[in-house]
């Protein structure tokens, strides 16, 4: 019988083949979509918290969330036979004029890792593309990127969008080198993520307050 | 009009002494129009700025104008102020300066007239460095060749030597679409690929077009750097996001493709940010410009002194326009870089071995702490210089440097000269190992790679792909 601790050890450690295969073991032996979720999930939350305390390279979280995205599509049908879906949509990207997609790129996948749905713009995104994305995929959450103090007032120019189009429980995270916790709340954000790591549980904590 | 130039490869070193790699001395110096010579035995401050957050945009321009008519004349009174012998002043450009190539002129001229009227006045001599963006970027795949981009770029190039800047500077950006994948990966086949195989194509193209306009007016074709290359490592190992051994080798291979510049009429001040610009002085015998301490403005390095080691003139990089106690932000900055400097013209002034002493001091305060430090003193740079011009092409030489650095370090880790966190070490094997089964052909590896990385993020005919 399958050990899910094996499964989640599996992409603790990237092996994709092993992952994969356990996945499939998992299936086969009609345990259920939402545990075998977990467990996924779980993984990369452990590998999440070792990056906090810097005991692994973002690298080795990189394989890590190779070896869960493969898994994933192994357990994707069954997760939609049973209506798993993730509980909310986010949407991220750099902010306007801003090319830098280093950190909105590990954020993206923490929160792939976290579960999350997730779409990403990708970079120099005008906030009437941001306020559009946030409305086509009933977003939750907004995270916006910025790594140069030049692109900081398109940060604040897309919360405003945002603002105003009074979009129902919408929280908007904001983070890059230059964002502190000042010009979060100056400009009206919900939250500043410092890092990639911490960006996970400022949103899960921000979906049940 | 050629496209581009026929690379003239260096097969040996300017410097191949450690005690002749030091600041201030270069065998090849470059005088400027108003007879600074840089390299020539006199350590120049270089002073960069930027604005505070403000949309450049049209309305905005007159704004934008004055700021920097007020950051220059702060910076040149306290230039004045302190008698330096002569300085640089870099103006980077913002995106949309260099999209509208005209707002970077208007202000090229601003700071020209300002230098001039205080060459008139007080003698005080000065050259301007334009460093246009590479916006090519800002269109994802980016175009490299042609467009409205590559146009605009060229004239801001062209209408800012026009108005006076002296010396023609970028931070390209060929390789970088599947680079930061690379970083992130810490896949050092792929680095290679994007520095060695993307970047020096890129290179050879683009340094072509701007050492043509350098010389149509009568300008000097500067240099480039790997700043979103080996930079950007730097600051993800900061973030302890990939091993500072890997933002090391990183380094090293990114002297490969900044090399290029000078093989297409590059003859310095290479760039400040190009912190792979010691290996290069060694290979080429120009002066260059580096930063480091009085950097902390603007990022954190590991390299604060070391890189003071080997410079011909000493930047910030770039600080915001803000008020601090003692002034305005830049001229705060100009007045350390020249106290930076003095103390540097003044151990050169003694003689070669205080010159030395000095340098040495420099070595030994950063080059034990940090990998990519160590990489750095000049032994370590003249060694990965060595590697890059006996391999017969830039691929090899990529490889080379990449197993040069990571056997240095390895050597500094045995002799106790470095020291490193325990969990760096296994990626020296893995980073050994990787380039170790790369093959020996390019076209092989090239083969490789076009077959594993993802080919949607550029245009390949642009790369000669």
């Amino acid at each position: 019988m399958v050990n899910l601790q094996n499964l989640a050890d599996a992409i603790k450690v990237g092996n994709r083949a092993e992952a994969t295969k356990l996945t499939r073991q998992a299936i086969d032996e009609k345990v259920g979509a939402k545990e075998i979720l977990e467990a996924m999930v779980g993984a990369m939350d452990e590998i999440g918290k070792k990056f906090q305390r810097n005991e692994v390279f973002v690298p080795e979280m990189l394989i890590a969330s190779r070896a869960m995205k493969e898994s994933m599509a192994v357990l994707e049908p069954l997760l939609v036979k049973a209506g798993i879906k993730p509980a909310f949509t986010a949407v991220i990207g750099t902010v306007a004029g801003d090319l830098h997609d280093i950190g909105k790129n590990l954020v993206a996948m923490m929160w792939k890792g976290a579960n999350f749905g997730v779409v990403d713009l990708g970079t120099n995104v005008s906030p009437e593309k941001f306020l559009a994305a946030a409305k086509e995929h009933k977003a939750r959450v907004v995270g916006l990127s910025a790594l140069l103090t030049t692109t900081m007032p398109a940060m604040k120019q897309t919360v405003a969008a945002l603002r105003a189009a009074n979009l129902a429980g919408l929280k908007v995270v904001i983070g890059g080198a230059p964002i502190t916790q000042e010009f979060a709340t100056e400009i009206g954000a919900d939250a500043f993520a410092p890092d990639a790591a911490s960006a996970v549980e400022m949103v899960r904590k921000l979906m049940v307050a | 009009m050629s496209d581009r130039c026929t690379p003239t490869r260096y097969q040996t070193l300017a410097i191949s002494n450690p005690d002749d790699l030091y600041f201030g001395t270069a065998p090849r110096p470059v005088r400027t129009r108003q007879g600074m010579v840089i390299g020539g035995g006199v350590v120049y401050p270089e002073l960069n700025f930027t604005l505070p957050p403000i949309s450049v945009e049209q309305s905005t321009h007159g704004r934008i104008c004055q700021q920097y008519r007020e950051i220059i004349t702060g910076a040149l009174a306290r230039a004045v102020e302190l008698e330096t012998p002569g300085l640089v002043i870099e103006f980077e450009t913002l995106p949309p300066m260099t999209e509208n190539p005209q707002w970077a002129i208007d202000i090229t001229k601003i700071l020209v007239d300002a230098m001039e009227g205080a060459h008139a006045k007080h003698g005080l001599l000065s050259a301007l460095r334009i460093t246009p963006n590479d916006t090519r970027e800002f269109i994802r795949p980016p175009v490299m060749r042609s467009g409205q981009k590559w146009d605009d770029m060229l004239a801001t190039f062209e209408g800012c030597a026009a108005a006076g800047a002296e010396l023609l500077s970028i931070e390209s950006v060929g390789g970088k679409e599947v680079h930061d994948d690379a970083l992130t990966m810490c896949d050092l086949p792929q680095v290679i690929f994007a520095l060695c195989v993307m970047g020096v194509r890129d290179m050879q193209f683009l340094w072509t077009q701007v050492s043509q306009i350098a010389k149509r007016h009568r300008a000097i074709s500067a240099g480039d750097t790997a700043c979103g290359f080996g930079n950007t490592a730097m600051v993800l190992a900061e973030q302890k996001l990939i091993p500072r051994v890997f933002a090391a080798v990183v380094r090293a291979v990114t002297a490969v493709r900044s090399l290029v510049a000078y093989e297409c009429g590059a003859v310095g001040p290479g760039k400040d940010c190009g912190y792979e610009n010691p290996i290069l002085k060694a290979i080429t015998g120009y002066p260059m410009a580096m930063e480091g301490k009085t950097a902390a403005c603007a990022h954190l390095s590991p390299v604060g002194n070391i890189a003071a080691a080997t410079c011909d003139t000493w930047s910030n990089e770039s600080v915001q326009n803000i008020r601090l106690l003692g002034g305005m932000a830049p001229t705060c900055y100009m007045e350390q870089l020249i106290y930076d400097c003095r103390l540097m013209n003044r151990a050169l002034a003694h003689g070669r071995e205080s010159a030395l002493m000095l340098q040495g001091w420099m070595v030994e305060s950063d080059e034990g702490l940090d990998p990519q430090a160590y990489v750095l003193a000049p032994d370590h740079a003249i060694a990965i210089a060595r590697s890059i011009v006996v391999s017969r092409d830039y691929y090899t030489a990529g490889k080379t440097a990449a197993l040069t650095a990571v056997g240095l370090i390895r050597q500094g880790l045995r002799s106790g000269r470095l020291k490193l966190n325990a969990r760096e070490v296994p990626w020296l094997q893995t980073m050994q190992h990787a380039v170790e089964e790369l093959p020996d052909r390019e076209s092989t590896f090239i083969d490789q790679m076009m077959g594993g990385v993802d080919t949607s993020k550029f245009i390949a005919k642009d790369y000669e792909l």
